[in-house]
């Protein structure tokens, strides 16, 4: 009775330190992530300073390297997937959890979850052989004749209709980031106490009103939550953007039809040919720069999510 | 009356403005699968499975990348599984509300959603670049680094919702933890616990951005570890950024047979996962 007792009390303390340690290796790959990257980025820290978050210059037989193009790239692309794919979640939020009848929630719910599980190479080739041509044949020269021709945001509208660019990949992002952005939403609007509903229903609101002033600002911080999950995914999305940006390393003026860059697809293009020195630990830094921008936005949002589950188990 | 009239037609539009943004998303994904489908199957042929990776221009199969693609998906899992279900035990037997517990549910939610090239970097950095060589080791170790977050997080999940009465029953018995988690807790949990590996499996299954400077890819058919090994993904991204019709056609093979999997992957996962919520 002794011996199995002692045996149990040496196995619990095993089994705790054994899985104590497996949680320990998962903190310390993100650990691990930043330090290796820091490491191989130092060189290229050490020779270009600040400057480099500044300068548009890369030029690799020159060595010189900066990250504003591959930078400009990544925030524009990913603020044109948020523009277009927040109104359309909501949208699909909304229809899920006010409009639908119940037999067709589960098969539309499910097919919004399939899209996200899509792996972005197959957006990438449809956004290259499919939707690019498409898109510079017909849909370029529609919106440079109408918005290209208004003041001020005119100039985001003009030059070649080449398909491929900075607005089709921020397009093909958004189709990318509206299932993430709507389950999230669709998650926290199912949070609502349906008390709260049917009071305004009671007081003769209607559907919009419901939503627009009951479950939105009870919701709200959920919703920005969500956002921020949508856009820490646009800004490290790999292929959907490599495959339809058009890589080029130089930016004239600040169209939205020109082919540009962006941080993971000056990595994905670049790296596995990139010289050993200063060129691969100019790109090592990039990348370092994206994990940080990501890491920020992700624990933005991990925090709002947190607080808004926090509010609605206490009510 | 008019007050009424204007709320009405405010509802209405934007009921209606709510209908067309889900028509809207059903579209692209119609879309996106029917070309798939279509693009797919045309160039779909027995060959894919028989020949390797052709030249430049050439025809030719997938055979290789095909055969790579499958050897690092299932070394990652193998690797990382075991790691990332028994962090996830800790995550919700032990470390509930410890410090530690904490730190690492929320790192690792971050990690979930962190960009995968990052970790082909990280990857690089600590082996290739000390190897001296792209290798397809390398490559699985990237993908197992992606899997690690996904499975954690559902193994969690899926033990807090295992009822303690169940825990308590064990205890009362005179069972020590570890054979309560192990026995107990984990075998309830066991089929939410395999949902979170194949929902794993499908999102490793068309990672491209980690093998880029990892595994690489390879012409040849090679089942050596430690050289660079071909793989559907990264084949799929130069054939389709090539001029080629044969090598797009190709591309566009791959991408079909990988949807092909991820989709039945989802709803496996989906399947098992209600059958589950059926039993409780």
């Amino acid at each position: 009775m002794n011996e199995s007792h002692k045996q149990g009390r040496l196995g619990d303390w095993l089994f705790f330190n054994l899985t104590r340690l497996f949680a320990v290796i998962t903190l310390a790959m993100l650990v691990g992530v930043v330090i290796s990257l820091t490491w191989s980025a130092m060189p290229s820290i050490k020779e270009f300073g600040f400057g480099f978050l500044f300068s548009s210059e890369w030029n690799p037989p020159a060595e010189r390297f900066g990250a504003l193009v591959p930078m400009y790239g990544t925030v524009v692309t990913s603020v044109i997937a948020l523009v277009i794919a927040l109104p359309i979640s909501f949208g699909i939020a909304l229809f899920l959890t006010e409009l639908s009848p119940a037999w067709l929630r589960r098969p539309l719910g499910i097919a919004i979850e399939l899209l996200a599980g899509i792996p972005s190479i197959v957006y990438g080739i449809w956004g290259l052989l499919v939707f690019a041509p498409i898109f510079g044949q017909y849909v370029q020269p529609l919106i440079g004749g109408t918005l290209g021709q208004l003041p001020i945001i005119g100039g985001l509208f003009s030059g070649p209709s080449l398909g491929i660019g900075i607005l089709a990949a921020g397009i093909i992002l958004a189709i990318m980031i509206i299932p993430f952005i709507t389950s999230v939403m669709r998650d926290v609007f199912e949070l609502v106490p349906p008390m709260l509903k049917e009071s305004c229903y009671g007081l003769g609101g209607t559907t919009w009103e419901v939503v627009w002033k009951v479950v939105l600002p009870y919701t709200r911080v959920g919703v920005i939550g969500g956002v921020m999950l949508g856009l820490g995914r646009a800004l490290g999305e790999t292929m959907a953007v490599t495959f339809v940006i058009g890589n080029a390393s130089l930016l004239s003026n600040f169209s939205l039809f020109l082919p540009g860059n962006s941080i993971t697809s000056a990595l994905a293009n670049e790296f596995a040919e990139a010289s050993p020195g200063l060129y691969t630990s100019a790109l090592v830094e990039l990348g370092l720069i994206l994990f940080l921008i990501t890491f920020i936005v992700l624990s933005f949002s991990k925090l709002l999510l947190l607080s808004l589950e926090k509010q609605s188990g206490k009510s | 009356m008019n007050l009424r009239t204007q709320r009405k037609a405010i509802n209405l539009l934007a009921l209606t403005l709510s209908l067309a943004a889900m028509a809207f998303g059903l579209f692209w994904l119609i879309w996106i699968l029917w070309m798939v489908f279509e693009q797919g199957v045309s160039s779909l042929s027995l060959s894919l499975f028989t020949e390797n990776t052709p030249p430049p221009g050439g025809a030719g199969g997938l055979k290789n990348a095909i055969a790579g693609s499958a050897i690092m998906v299932g070394l990652a899992m193998l690797m990382a599984t075991p790691i990332a279900i028994l962090a996830g035990v800790y995550l919700a037997e032990y470390g509930r509300n410890t410090w530690l517990g904490n730190v690492t549910r929320f790192v690792n939610d971050i990690l979930l959603s962190a960009p995968s090239i990052v970790i082909g970097l990280f990857v690089y950095a600590v082996y290739v670049a000390q190897m001296g060589k792209f290798s397809g080791f390398s490559g699985a170790i990237a993908l197992a680094l992606l899997v690690i977050p996904v499975v954690v997080r559902t193994t969690e999940d899926m033990l807090v919702l295992v009822p303690t009465a169940l825990r308590e029953a064990a205890f009362a018995l005179g069972a020590p933890k570890w054979k309560v988690i192990m026995m107990v807790t984990l075998r309830a949990a066991k089929t939410g616990v395999i949902t979170g590996i194949l929902l794993a499996l499908a999102r490793i299954s068309g990672e491209t951005a980690p093998l880029l400077f990892t595994a690489l890819s390879n012409q040849f058919w090679s089942l050596d570890l430690n050289e660079p090994m071909a793989n559907l993904p990264v084949t799929i991204y130069k054939f389709a950024m090539s001029p080629f019709a044969d090598w797009q056609g190709l591309a566009w093979a791959g991408v079909f047979i990988i949807t092909l999997t991820v989709l039945i992957l989802n709803i496996l996962a989906r399947v098992v996962f209600r059958r589950t919520a059926a039993q409780h």
